[in-house]
């Protein structure tokens, strides 16, 4: 089986500033991305247009490589390419990076490609860990495409399983999956590793189908995200939550487990929080995910709450709050009396979902981004200082008419009274 | 004048090659009047994301052109979704927003029109208001044998102007996504003393121009025209010939 696992590692070079930057923020990491190629022994199977499909995926990698843009950095990983034997213990080790994680060097790299030959195992667990270890833990995002055309034969270690711990382990990893004319079981599987990961999952049975997708796939890693989520763990209680400051943050939560988060607020500030909770494995059908915001007492002041059902990624939810006229007013008064009670200076946010699986609810849990702003709190319009409408031109119009008319009365009153003086 | 615009980008042949995202992150933006069209995979998310201001009327209108039938064994359910700047979930008021397709369709078009943008919303509502919207284009249900299979999606937003002076109020920020990582606080700061409120004169208490301004400035002159008919009314007839 021929499983290519490319390493593609784009280093972009600091590419768009983000639109909201702020002034002395750290310029963002460069994202990296990995290729890793399945070249085992069941990539010698001529059945995609008439060729081998190692034939037709390294002139599909040929292809991409002469289209790389320059600043990107590309490594590429092979796995089953070298230990023909029958030993297991051996072949499910055999995984080389044949293109190390830098600039690309177009006829080095293509010259690597063309030595390949269908040869072993299919040690694809191994090679998802390999390639994450290559493309170190920097990075504002990491991505490894993998292309097999067919399943993991050196289970265990389950790859799925390998590819959500991977997953939750340093800065964000995604994991594409490309599958060769896949079977049903190589099927799951990808679509197993890239749903873990955030990935996503594609099948090629043509050598334009691979070429595309792979050149997608190769597009989309070299385009940097914003902005690179702050990790932080969520506290069990409002007392203990960490403080957080405006910005974006990951975290993991559980099946069923409430996360708590603490935002401070001046006064006149509006709070806005977003979450979303990415569906990383197989869930029951219905699901959703609540945000709550609560006093530090635990008085609720307002809660975002979606659900849904069927396939997705993620799940969102937002709020906005800020303290009300009647809130402020009343935290005033307290004040003057002396009462212990302030204005809220502080909002605790919960986290909470409503997920149901069958795989084990185990850590870790499931990927959860949340971003916090803080804005001037919008005051609260008066009543219309301006008209409209036909019925506000009409009674304008018999307003001026009835003005019109008594003012003729009076004028004519007026110049009576004066002639006859 | 956007839809018109629109309309006569549609009938060029092919919408212009686009890009989409894979997260709201990533999320790619599009502007009013200017399709995108981009090749996917049946079983992707892809996403999208456009700035509005108050008073617009966002319409999305996306066509899915589907694999070959006979590489798909039954019906796919395909959604279009809107989120505001924070994630919530927008309705959609007019266009079929989750179509079932039957194994044989060859193309499927999805439609969502949003509410007209409000200026100012409570805290507490769900109303759209100014800012960034996401898109989210995915399908719910298929056969798990129809995953990862080509598909081509082309996207059209049109953005036209509703009523303007239909709100009252703004906002003091817009809803955008916050672009920076956060950072926790070791120590939390203590709330500053509520700042006076400032002296001098303001104008904040003029509204901003609207469609308000228009009828309020008409009805004072046609009240005038009206005062002046009043008062001739009231003029002695002058002999009459």
């Amino acid at each position: 089986m021929l499983v290519l696992v490319g390493m593609i590692s784009a280093l972009w070079a600091i590419g768009d500033a983000p639109a909201y930057a702020d002034e002395g923020e750290p310029e963002a990491v460069p994202p990296s991305v990995e290729l890793v190629l399945d070249v085992s022994g069941s990539m010698r199977a001529k059945d995609i247009d008439g060729e081998t499909r190692i034939a037709v995926a390294k002139r599909a990698f040929g292809q991409v490589v002469d289209a790389l843009p320059e600043t990107t950095q590309l490594g590429i990983r092979v796995l089953g390419a070298t230990y023909p034997g029958d030993d297991k213990k051996k072949g499910c080790q055999d995984t080389q990076q044949i293109v190390p994680v830098g600039p690309v060097d177009r006829g080095q790299a293509k010259a690597a490609i063309a030595k390949l030959k269908p040869t072993g195992f299919t040690p694809i667990g191994l090679a998802l860990r390999r390639a994450a270890e290559d493309l170190g833990t920097a990075g504002s995002a990491r991505r490894i495409v993998l292309i097999t055309d067919g399943e993991d034969t050196c289970t265990p270690p389950d790859p799925c399983a390998v590819a959500r711990e991977l997953a939750a382990k340093g800065t964000k990893l995604v994991v594409d999956t490309l599958g060769l004319t896949p079977d049903q079981k190589t099927r799951k599987q990808l679509v197993c590793i890239s749903t873990a990961t955030g990935g996503t999952f594609a099948s090629a049975k043509s050598e334009q189908e691979l070429t595309d997708r792979v050149q997608q796939l190769v597009d989309r890693a070299a385009v940097p995200p914003p902005v690179t989520p702050a990790a932080v763990t969520g506290a069990k209680s409002c007392e203990q939550a960490p403080a957080l400051s405006p910005g974006v943050y990951s975290d993991r939560e559980r099946i069923g487990e409430h996360r708590y988060y603490r935002v401070p607020l001046q006064p006149g500030q509006e709070l806005r929080a977003s979450v979303s909770v990415a569906l990383d494995r197989p869930i029951n059908r219905d699901y959703g995910v609540l945000l709550k915001a609560v006093t530090a007492n635990g008085r609720e002041l307002v809660r975002g709450l979606d659900a849904a059902s069927g396939r997705a990624d993620v799940i969102s939810s937002g709020l906005r709050w800020s303290a009300g006229k009647a809130e402020e007013e009343k935290a005033g008064e307290e004040e003057k009396a002396g009462e212990a009670e302030q204005a809220i200076t502080e909002v605790c946010l919960i986290v909470s979902n409503s997920f149901a699986s069958s795989t084990p609810a185990a850590a870790p849990g499931m990927p959860l981004e949340l971003s916090i702003d803080t804005v001037a709190a919008s005051t609260a319009p008066d009543a219309p200082g301006l008209g409209r409408g036909w019925l506000f031109l009409l009674v304008l119009i018999v307003a001026g008419l009835i003005a019109g008319v008594l003012a003729g009365w009076l004028t004519r009153w007026w110049v009576a009274t004066w002639r006859e003086n | 004048m956007y839809a018109a615009l629109a309309a006569a980008l549609l009938l060029a042949p092919a919408g212009s090659a686009g890009s989409a995202g894979t997260s709201f992150l990533t999320a790619a933006p599009v502007t009013a009047g200017q399709p995108v069209q981009v090749a996917a995979v049946t079983g992707d998310y892809l996403y999208w994301s456009f700035a509005t201001i108050a008073g617009q009327q966002p319409d999305l209108t996306a066509k899915v052109t589907l694999p070959a039938a006979s590489d798909r064994h039954g019906p796919q359910a395909w959604t279009i979704e809107v989120f505001d700047g924070l994630r919530r979930r927008q309705p959609c008021v007019a266009g079929e927003q989750s179509p079932i397709v039957t194994a044989d369709t060859a193309e499927v078009t999805l439609g969502c029109r949003l509410r007209q943008v409000r200026s100012w919303a409570e805290p507490s509502d769900l109303d759209p208001l100014p800012g960034t919207y996401f898109v989210r284009l995915s399908s719910t249900e298929m056969p798990e044998r129809d995953l990862g299979l080509p598909v081509k999606v082309d996207l059209t937003l049109t953005a036209e102007m509703g009523d303007t002076g239909a709100d009252q109020g703004k906002l003091s920020a817009p809803l955008n996504p916050v672009n920076r990582p956060g950072a926790v606080l070791a120590d939390v700061p203590t709330p500053a003393a509520s700042e006076e409120p400032e002296s001098g004169a303001s104008w904040d208490f003029v509204p901003e121009f609207s469609s308000r301004w228009v009828w309020t400035a008409t009805g004072g002159i046609l009240a005038a025209v009206a005062g002046l008919v009043g008062f001739s009314f009231t003029r002695r007839r002058t002999r009459r010939a």
